[in-house]
């Protein structure tokens, strides 16, 4: 096996580790909230810098690699920037720095308190998540994926009323049961096969296990990343912690920790197990049937929910699932639609989430039956808002269009007319759930909401933004970032 | 059987007596029978320690004009009393705490009954 | 003779000699017992590191006291396994001693100096368990140990003597137990010294005796360890002594037990046969695991935090038993690397807990509430990655032990264990996010508002004050450099003193 051609370079563990340093200063400057935000602004920026110019290398499909120190006997904290990795970290910083915008125009809009402990968490939230983005091995991406855990629980219990303690208690069960069955899942690969490192193609090979033996491993690993993938029936914690204030349901529970789960599910399929295992040993129908269950049944569920943000989460459970689908189908369509998905369904559904801040901060609604209406005051927002859920019913000319036509050609290539037909039925769903939100806003009368106008810019422009990349990154996959060139990288990478 | 006990009888008698003290220690409901349950306990092994050592036709280890020293079948090993020296002494020091616990329970609580014990400190 | 090797001694004498000087003092210079404590901790501390690295450099050494050679005399064996062990008891017996200073002067005012003399006593003591090569010698520095382990517990409130005579009655048990094991051993072999004896009982042969007296020493010390079932005396003999009391009996007294199961298991005995033959290793890791499971149930359902910190212990004794139950060199690394991790995070948690004792007069964990975070931000931040730590949570050092006992029960193939350790850091996450919920958020089930903002701006910080809060701080700090230095500790330091059968 050829692997990647390896650099050292200390960038990956810098764009750790600049939002970390931030936490200090935002602490300090905590009675000056300008500055205070000043920090955040300035890390974001960074940091995303920082991940950009790793992104020339990685395209050349060199990959960056940074050795801390060793972190248990035989096993190196190590990040490495391979293309996947890249593609997460891109994603991730890039959409915080929008995100820092929104959240100053949201928490001041909405008075929030503690604001300080807030944007203190979130600068820790986006550092484990390069970190897992980056992780050059099962136990770096524990120790990352655990410290995102406890990030994002002070900004679930944010506002501390009985409801937010009750979801912060749910999140960490999930959570940290599922990192502990990592941890054990770890411990037998690496007695197994004394690494642990994230291999192109995987690193465990037919015949060290029993089909039983593997199996339960699967398992182990599946849930680890599945709870916070929101993969059914590991799902539930994700509706409830949408009492989070918004910027932490669009970034962290749409974008950053739903997706380390998911990115983590990529990594288990295609860097620990490997295609061939996952074939031999069935492993990838156990996630497909999973995965499908998943997609109708949140899509279904989401139907449901009047309010705007829990069917907005039910949704991200959905669509997380079409990433796990992608990779089960383990032919190149197939992951490549995965692999884009992460992106498209991050810009969209930050989209989505942003549209959802800013009618709750503006028009203080949070119902979908509420909105009537609505649409003509806020018509940017709902402009972006009917962008996204275009998106998400995969509509062109939105990047959904684009992901789910890969998977689509991805279920036909595996002769799998199921996942055919659970993709497209999905599909109506979500036009089933969005589109009414759009239509009430725009073509349904009420009185309630003249002369209320636009929210604040600190939170329209992101979202506009963030729509306008939804489409543009359809029509040029490719612009700036290379998105699809790191996607098809890591496919080919794992494939061969 | 009867050989086992009549060889060993020294023993037997050993091990009656850790028994006993065991069931002072954890079964008696006064605390100052389980403070004696101790010292009978402790002197069982001491006088295990000093059984063990003995052996026929042999005499203390002092060396003696007409009894060779090479053959150490004619004199007792003298370790073990040695050592029951040293225990003896802990068993003494750990018998004083002891007491000086049962004054300190008595003054605070006036009682050395178990049961009584248990009520008053959960009157407290 | 390498002037070196008398680091052995060198470790040994500090604290008994602090326990005689200290007696020397006027009673009205409660400073002075106070500064003879630290500096012999910090001598005995010192001299242990250097030994550790003597004896991992160069090999180990072997101490005749008085010039008499073995197995007539006494020898302290100074291994990376006792040089280490030394190294954590000293070490956090240091920390807590320079905590302990005004604490003690407030709880027992009378009586400063007995306090400081007993608690050097019963240091010197644990040391020389570790250090000793003889069993005798052994039981003795076990009792004297043991006596000032009862009489530092038997100082506190009305209810302590009590608590203490149940220690006392157990302790001697335990301790006769282990008296008997070692008769039965000498009768075998007719020796002492365990290097000895570990010689003469391949030849002696399977004897019914010595597995007798193999058994008798582990149920002795497992008494001492507070191995499940025997851990009742433990949770009250913590409980009602004093907060300084319990600092330093709490994170160092039950490790030492630890060590003398390693010590016999592993090195006096050959591994394998104490494994295989009779299947001793594996009920301790069975009542390792059980005592994890019980007392972290237990733990659950204390409404006292020093209460709870002492059902914690139970729990976590447990894993260095499960550790030393699994037999095998990740459970072995496991096993010393909790007792690092636990003595530290146990001695922050408790010293934690007498800060807030000293501020609000109560460890109470229902009467807790938010204005201690922010009246007491740096005790309660070092709470939190303690807490963190026994939940055993990356980085921090718990994690680390629990990531080597985790490849140990895979090594071993004991998926029961591994259930063990999973679900006892849930039941962790449950106490101590108790705790913490209490401290940090507002809990009545209103949201945060104004009026609690500005209420909780009124607020003026009343930290403890720097000698308490610097010991704190500094075993908070320490969590995280054993955490993320624990590749280091474990190659260089654990390695070389696992024993060649395992």
């Amino acid at each position: 096996m050829s692997l990647p051609e390896t650099y050292s370079s200390s960038i990956p563990f810098l764009a750790l580790l600049v939002s970390l340093l931030a936490v200090p200063l935002i602490l300090w400057s905590s009675k000056r909230p300008n500055l205070r935000e000043f920090w955040t602004l300035l890390a974001a920026a960074i940091k995303f810098g920082l991940v950009l110019t790793l992104l020339p290398g990685a395209l050349e499909g060199k990959v960056a690699e940074f050795v801390l120190l060793e972190i248990a006997e035989g096993i190196e904290l190590s990040l490495r920037a391979d293309s996947f990795g890249m593609y997460f970290a891109l994603i991730a910083s890039g959409l915080w720095i929008l995100t820092s915008f929104y959240s100053i125009g949201y928490m001041r809009g909405h008075h929030e308190k503690k604001q300080t402990r807030y944007f203190a968490s979130f600068a820790v939230s986006l550092s484990a998540t390069i970190g897992i983005a980056f992780a050059g091995n099962l136990l770096t991406f524990i120790v990352f994926y655990e410290m995102l855990t406890l990030a994002t629980y002070p900004l679930v219990i944010h506002s501390e009323n009985r409801k937010a303690i009750r979801a912060g208690r749910q999140y960490l069960a999930y959570a940290l049961t599922a990192g502990l069955l990592m941890v054990a899942g770890s411990g037998l690969i690496y007695m197994l096969t004394g690494s642990i490192d994230f291999e192109p193609s995987g690193i465990l090979e037919e015949g060290m296990l029993g089909a039983g033996g593997m199996r339960v491993l699967f398992f182990m690993l599946l849930i680890g990343v599945g709870v916070k993938g929101g993969i059914m029936p590991l799902h539930s914690w994700l509706p409830n912690a949408m009492v989070a204030p918004t910027p932490v349901s669009a970034l962290l529970h749409a974008v950053a920790v739903v997706k380390s789960g998911v990115f983590g599910v990529v990594r288990m399929v295609g860097f620990v197990f490997g295609p061939d295992v996952m074939v031999a040993y069935d492993l990838n129908t156990i996630l497909a049937v999973f995965a499908g269950a998943t997609i109708i049944l949140a899509s279904v569920i989401a139907l449901r929910q009047n309010n705007l943000k829990r069917r907005l989460a039910y949704s991200t459970v959905a669509h997380l699932s079409y990433i796990a689908m992608g990779a089960a189908l383990l032919n190149a369509d197939g992951f490549t639609g995965g692999i884009l998905h992460i992106s498209t369904h991050a810009t969209m559904k930050i989209t989505l989430f942003f549209c959802a801040g800013a009618i709750i901060v503006h028009a203080h609604r949070e119902n979908v039956s509420d909105l009537d209406g609505l649409g003509r005051a806020m018509p940017w927002t709902f402009g972006a808002f009917t962008i996204g859920a275009m998106g998400l019913t995969g509509l062109p000319p939105v990047n959904g269009f684009l992901s789910k036509w890969f998977l689509c050609m991805g279920s036909l290539d595996a002769g799998q007319i199921i996942v055919l037909c659970v993709f497209l039925t999905s599909g109506l769903l979500n036009a089933a759930y969005l589109f009414p939100v759009v239509y009430r806003g725009f073509f349904r009368t009420s009185e309630k909401f003249e002369g209320l106008g636009e929210a604040n810019p600190f939170m329209v422009v992101p979202l506009c933004i963030t729509a306008a990349l939804s489409v543009v990154f359809c029509l040029f996959p490719n612009l700036f970032f290379g998105l699809f060139d790191l996607a098809t990288a890591t496919v080919d990478a794992v494939l061969r | 059987m009867i050989d086992l006990i009549h060889d060993y009888y020294a023993y037997w008698a050993i091990m009656l007596l850790l028994v006993v003290g065991l069931y002072g220690m954890l079964m008696k409901k006064n605390l100052m029978k389980k403070v004696i349950g101790m010292i009978v306990f402790q002197n069982s092994i001491i006088l295990l320690f000093v059984t063990a050592a003995f052996k026929w036709d042999a005499t203390v280890p002092v060396l003696k004009e007409g009894i060779p020293g090479d053959v150490s079948s004619n004199y007792l090993n003298p370790l073990p009393h040695a050592l029951m020296l040293t225990a003896i002494v802990v068993g003494v020091a750990i018998v004083g705490v002891a007491f000086a616990l049962l004054i300190a329970i008595y003054r605070n609580f006036g009682t050395l009954e178990e049961g009584e014990l248990t009520e008053r400190m959960k009157g407290e | 003779m390498d002037p070196w090797v008398h680091l052995a001694v060198a470790v040994l004498l500090p604290p008994f000699f602090g326990a005689l000087v200290a007696v020397l003092f006027p009673a009205r210079r409660t400073n002075l017992p106070w500064i003879a404590a630290v500096v012999s901790c910090g001598l005995a501390f010192f001299a242990s590191v250097a030994g550790l690295i003597y004896a991992v450099t160069e090999g180990t050494v072997h101490y005749h006291l008085g010039g008499w050679e073995p197995p007539m005399g006494i020898e302290l064996v100074m291994d990376p396994l006792s040089a280490f062990f030394c190294a954590v008891i000293a070490g956090v017996a240091s920390f807590v001693f320079i905590h302990g200073k005004t604490v003690v002067e407030r709880e027992t005012p009378e009586k400063v100096i007995p306090f400081y003399s007993t608690a050097l006593l019963l240091i010197g003591g644990l040391l020389g368990i570790i250090l000793t090569g003889d069993l005798f010698n052994l039981y003795v520095f076990l009792e004297i140990s043991s006596l000032a382990g009862y009489a530092l517990v038997a100082i506190g409130d009305k209810r302590a003597p009590v608590s203490a005579f149940r220690y006392l009655i157990l302790g001697t048990i335990g301790a006769s137990f282990y008296l008997l094991g070692v008769a039965f051993l000498f009768m075998e072999t007719g020796s002492l010294n365990m290097r000895d004896v570990a010689e003469i009982i391949p030849i002696a042969g399977d004897s019914p005796a010595t597995v007798a007296g193999l058994i008798l020493i582990v149920f002795g010390i497992g008494l001492k360890m507070a191995l499940f079932p025997m851990h009742g005396w433990l949770s009250d003999a913590y409980t009602h002594a004093t907060s300084t009391s319990t600092a330093i009996i709490a994170p160092i007294g039950t490790k030492v037990a630890a060590y003398v199961l390693l010590r016999t298991c592993f090195y006096m005995f050959d591994p394998e046969y104490v494994r295989n033959e009779i299947p001793l290793t594996t009920i301790i890791g069975f009542l390792g695991a059980a005592g994890i499971i019980w007392g972290s149930v237990l733990a659950i359902a204390q409404r006292d935090l020093k209460r709870m910190l002492a059902y914690s212990s139970i729990s976590q004794v447990g894993y260095i038993a499960l550790g030393v139950g699994l037999a095998s060199p990740y459970g072995m690394i496991g096993a010393v690397l909790h007792t690092l991790n636990h003595a530290v995070m146990k001695a922050c948690l408790f010293l934690v807990n007498t800060n807030i004792l000293e501020r609000f007069r109560h460890t109470h964990i229902p009467r807790f509430d938010r204005t201690y975070r922010i009246r007491m931000p740096w005790t309660m931040a070092a709470f939190t990655v303690s807490a963190i730590s026994m939940i055993g949570l990356p980085p921090t050092a718990g994690f680390f032990s629990k990531w080597y006992l985790v490849l140990g029960s895979w090594e071993r193939s004991n998926y029961l264990f591994l259930a063990v350790i999973v679900i006892s850091s849930l039941l962790n996450i449950v106490y101590f996010f108790r705790v913490l919920e209490k401290v940090y958020l507002r809990t009545d089930g209103e949201p945060y508002d104004d009026r609690n903002e500005q209420e909780d701006l009124a607020l003026k910080r009343e930290e403890a004050r720097g000698s308490m809060l610097f010991p704190v701080l500094f075993l908070a700090v320490g969590l995280l450099v054993i955490g993320l230095a624990n590749a280091f500790i474990v190659t260089t330091f654990i390695r070389p003193m696992i024993p060649d059968g395992l």
